[in-house]
Order: C-alpha cells, then structure tokens, then sequence
C-alpha cells in the first residue's frame, strides 16, 4: 500500500546517509534521505465498528478526509498532533499500533464543537473523539483520562441529586485524582473571592457545602437514570466483546 | 396573574448560578426588576448535564434536559424558558433537537420520564432562549437606550461568547436568519445590547475562540494557554473589560487569569464582566446590587474611576 499519509512516516524511519554514492553519483547528505519502508499486518478490522458503536461515533463512517476538522480544531492549534482527521483515518482503516501512538491525548479534545461546524459531512468529528476515549479506556490502553474522572464525579452527584454543588465536585475530583486541594492559584483564587465578601454571603455558601443542594421530587429519576445508565454500560462493554454472553 | 405571565418567561438559573456564577443570577433578576420583566424560575428544576453527562451518554444529558423543559411547559404553562448560561440553553437547544428528530432520544426520554413520574416533553412544546435574546426581543437596542442613567461611554467592551451559544449551529435553526437574526460565526446580539448602553465595542477576533471550560480542572494547562490567548487578544484590542455570557466562559477567564499569573507568571489586566453586571450599571443598579463584589476579576475600583460606581 503506497503511503499517503504524512503522519505516518516515523522520524526514526528518515534514513540519511552522511557519504553515499549510488552509480558514481554522489548523494551524500540530505539528497540520500529515504524512508525506510515498513509492512503493517496487524489491521484491527473490528475497530471502526466498535467506536461507532459507542455514544458519538455513529458517523465516522461518513467521513471523506476534507481535514476540515483539524483545521478548525481548538486543541490542534497548541498541539499539532492533535490531528482529528488523521485519527478518524486511522480508525477507519484499522491501523490500531498507529492510533495507539496519541493514545494519551485523545481525551484533550475540549469540546469546543468547531470541528462540528466545519464539517461538511455532519461525521461530529467532537463525538468521535469521546468515543474513541472511551474506546482506549475500555480496551485497556489508556487508564481513566482526569477528564472521565471529572465526568463520572460531575454525573455521580447529578443522579444522586439532580444538582451539583461545585465545591463537592471539585474536591471529589482532586480526590480522585490524587492532587492537593491547596494548590497555590486555587488558594490565591479564592482569597480574591472572599475579598469583597459579605460575610452573610459566605455563610450561604459554606451551607451549601454541608446541606448538600437537591432537587425536590427527584427520587423517581434518580432510579430511572441508575437502570440505564448500567443498561448502557453493559451494551456498550458487549459491542466492545468485552463481556461475551455465556455460552448454554 | 394572567397578564404577568404573559410578559415573564420561566427562568432556568442552572447549578453555576447557585454557585461561582452567582453574580450573573443576581445581576439578571437585578436587570429584570429594573427592566419590568417578569422572571418565575422553574419548579424543582434539575441539572441539565452540563458538558459532563454526555460523556456518559449523551440520551441522558436529552433526558436531564427534557425534565426542565416539560416542567417549565407542562406543570407551569410558559411557552418560553430562559437560561443566562450558555451550557443550559444550549443543552435545552440541543434536547429540543434531538427529541424532534432522532427517534432513540424519543424512546429514551418517555422512558425515563415515566418511571420518573412526570410528563414526557414534547419537541415543539416550549422555546428556549438565552438571557441575550430575552432582553433583546422583550426591550430592544431602543428601549434600553431610553432606559438608561449612567452611559458605558468610555467603556471599552470586548464582548465573548464562547462555544456554546452557537455551535454546533444545526441546534440554533433560528440562527443566520437574515437581518435580525443572531449570526452563529460572528454573534452580535450582546455587542448591540451594550452599544445601545453606550459602550465602546471594540473589534475583537475572539468572540467565539474556546476557554477550555470543560477542561478547567482537568487539563488545566490547556486552559490557561486558551485563556491567555484571550486575554492578550483583548489588551492587544484595546478592551478594558471582556463581557461574559456564560458561567463557564466567566470563571474560566478568572481562574485562569489568576493561574497564569500565579503559576506561569503573565500578567494581564483586562476586567471580566457579565453583561448583565454592565447593563445593571448603566441602568444606574449599584455594584453592590449586580454583585460585582461576588467577581473574582476585581473591576470595582475600575468603574468608580469611570463614575459608573
């Protein structure tokens, strides 16, 4: 298969020979690079069908490459491998070990939805991403991203309550990921906070902290959205093949 | 009762406005009261997902959303229901969208509707529109430009409005309408609302450049770059203030103004303000009765040396 994709030459592939001469013509230096040609026979067949299968990746399908994507893209532009279009390619033709590459910066898509915008085939190119986190998470590839633990802390306390209150959320999440609530901008953020507070206002909020915010009458839909959250968790782990049903 | 119904809108405040974005509750029924609009605020409402739930499944961010809006609609009879927060409204927007034309999100919500036991919502039922076009379409550039006591003169504004007050622009189908109509690439309702206070908007590139909201605390690098970027484009602009429209958007710019001072050591000065807060100023509210106290970004000293407090 001819190479048509530039990401997918590999710097350590670019051979140059310092003093090389082929049939008495000298091509020392730049004029010999070459790429090092390599074969790819471990193609994933079953990868886009199982990230089509997760919430957002219904349409990877419909993509034809047009890039609109990346160019609109808010993360690409801090981080050129952050390459939307070329991970949609590579899901689509298989190419797992090279996906596998960006593993640990798929989840950085911050859901800005330009690339939704511009896209010109409605792939929702910003779906896709969380599916293919989601994916990696699921395989095994990647551990839970701090933006999944953000999500399941932020989704926990909405089904248990129908709120949120943010300081619970945000504790939660340093928790759970093992950092220092008093981090120096953290604390310099809230002094300037408090600053002009009315100390009325700040007994308010440290009420809010221990009389945890409800909504009333939510009892019925906290159960409801339990059933299926779990009813979805399991399809989703069985489109994956990760639970297979047990054979009678 | 009848006829204040008819003038108020019911009011979906959201879990940000009970807490960092309480500034901007508190400056929108400060606005309200001095406007003569009626706000009723929605019955029990729930969260509507944020920019989390969907990552779980995005049916039940559909759901969270619907419950809001049935109740809005059916236990309380409004036909409109207004969010100052842009991931509310664009969630209701979304739901709305969803629930007119994808069948799954259909089932989904009935389903859970039922077993939650309140009416299912219907696409079609209410309308959803943010705390930009109620007072646009309630008062008007006109009718705030008569109501106005201490002009934003020489105030200048860059207005932002983040990602998700336009995109994706398939949710907004009353958007890039024409003449009158909110354009989804280069939104203007807020920069009207302002120049009719009498500010100075100044031409900012940015109005719809991202924060890295849902990464604030997760990818907090990421954030700060997006941040700074936003507010060097906005000194580089000459705006004195950046005006918000979103929770979001307004505590990201805050938190990450200090962030980067505290931990990259960049500086900027650019104040961070709901635009609800300057309207509540130029209709003559004290700082105190827009909240501006309740601001992280300190602007105080800022608007008493413009005489506006």
């Amino acid at each position: 298969m001819p190479i048509h994709e530039k990401q997918l030459i590999r710097p350590e592939n670019l051979v140059t020979h310092d003093e090389l001469v082929i049939d008495g013509v000298d091509v020392s230096g730049h004029w010999s690079t070459f790429i090092e040609s390599r074969v790819v026979t471990d193609y994933n067949e079953d990868m886009e069908t199982e990230i089509a299968a997760l919430p957002g990746g219904e349409h990877i399908h419909r993509c034809w490459q047009c890039g609109s994507c990346t160019n609109a893209c808010t993360v690409n532009a801090l981080n050129e491998r952050f390459n939307p279009r070329f991970w949609i390619y590579l899901i689509r033709t298989g190419m797992e070990e090279e996906l596998l590459r960006d593993k640990d910066i798929i989840w950085q898509c911050v859901s800005c939805n330009k690339c939704t915008y511009a896209c010109p085939r409605d792939v929702n190119p910003e779906g896709v991403m969380k599916a293919t986190s989601h994916w990696l998470e699921l395989k095994g590839h990647t551990e839970k991203s701090p933006s999944m633990h953000f999500d399941e802390e932020f989704a926990a306390q909405v089904f248990k309550t129908g709120k949120i209150e943010e300081g619970r959320i945000i504790r939660g999440f340093f928790k759970r990921t093992n950092q220092a609530l008093m981090q120096d901008w953290l604390v310099e953020m809230v002094k300037r906070l408090v600053r002009h507070l009315p100390v009325k206002l700040l007994f308010m909020m440290g009420m809010a902290n221990l009389a945890r915010p409800k909504t009333r009458g939510w009892g019925g839909a906290e159960a409801a959205v339990n059933e299926y959250v779990a009813e979805r968790e399991a399809s989703n782990r069985k489109a994956l093949g990760l639970d297979k049903e047990p054979t009678t | 009762m009848n006829e204040i119904k008819q003038q108020s809108v019911a009011y979906y405040p959201g879990c940000a406005l009970e807490g960092s974005g309480h500034a901007y509750d508190r400056s929108t029924r400060a606005v309200a009261e001095a406007l003569g609009l009626g706000l009723v605020e929605v019955e029990n409402w729930n969260c509507c997902g944020a920019m989390e739930v969907k990552n779980i499944d995005p049916k039940l961010q559909t759901y969270l959303s619907s419950r809001v809006m049935s109740i809005a609609k059916e236990e309380m009879g409004f036909d409109q229901v207004m969010a100052p927060c842009n991931g509310c409204y664009h969630n209701l927007k979304k739901a709305e969208y969803d629930l007119a034309n994808d069948e799954e999100s259909v089932e989904v919500t009935e389903r859970l509707s039922e077993k939650a036991g309140h009416a299912t919502y219907k696409a079609g039922g209410i309308e959803t529109i943010h705390a930009l076009d109620w007072i646009k379409n309630t008062i008007g550039e006109d009718g705030l430009s008569k109501r106005i006591k201490k002009s934003l003169k020489d105030v200048k504004i860059a207005n932002y409005y983040g990602c998700m007050y336009t995109r994706p622009r398939h949710i907004f189908p009353e958007k890039d309408q024409g003449p009158g109509s909110e354009s989804t690439s280069q939104p203007h309702f807020m920069d009207d609302l302002l120049a009719a206070a009498g500010a100075d908007i100044v031409d900012y590139p940015l109005k719809t450049a991202c924060c890295g909201g849902a990464h604030t605390l997760s990818d907090s690098d990421t954030s700060t770059k997006l941040v700074v970027n936003l507010l060097r484009a906005a000194e580089a602009v000459g705006a004195d203030v950046i005006a918000t429209e979103c929770p979001t958007c307004h505590s990201g710019l805050e938190m990450h103004q200090v962030r980067a001072e505290k931990v990259h050591d960049i500086k900027t000065d650019v104040k961070i303000v709901y635009f609800t807060q300057l309207l509540g100023l130029a209709l003559g509210l004290s700082p105190r009765k827009v909240g501006l106290h309740e601001n992280i970004s300190d602007s105080l000293g800022f608007f008493k040396q413009k005489g506006l407090a």
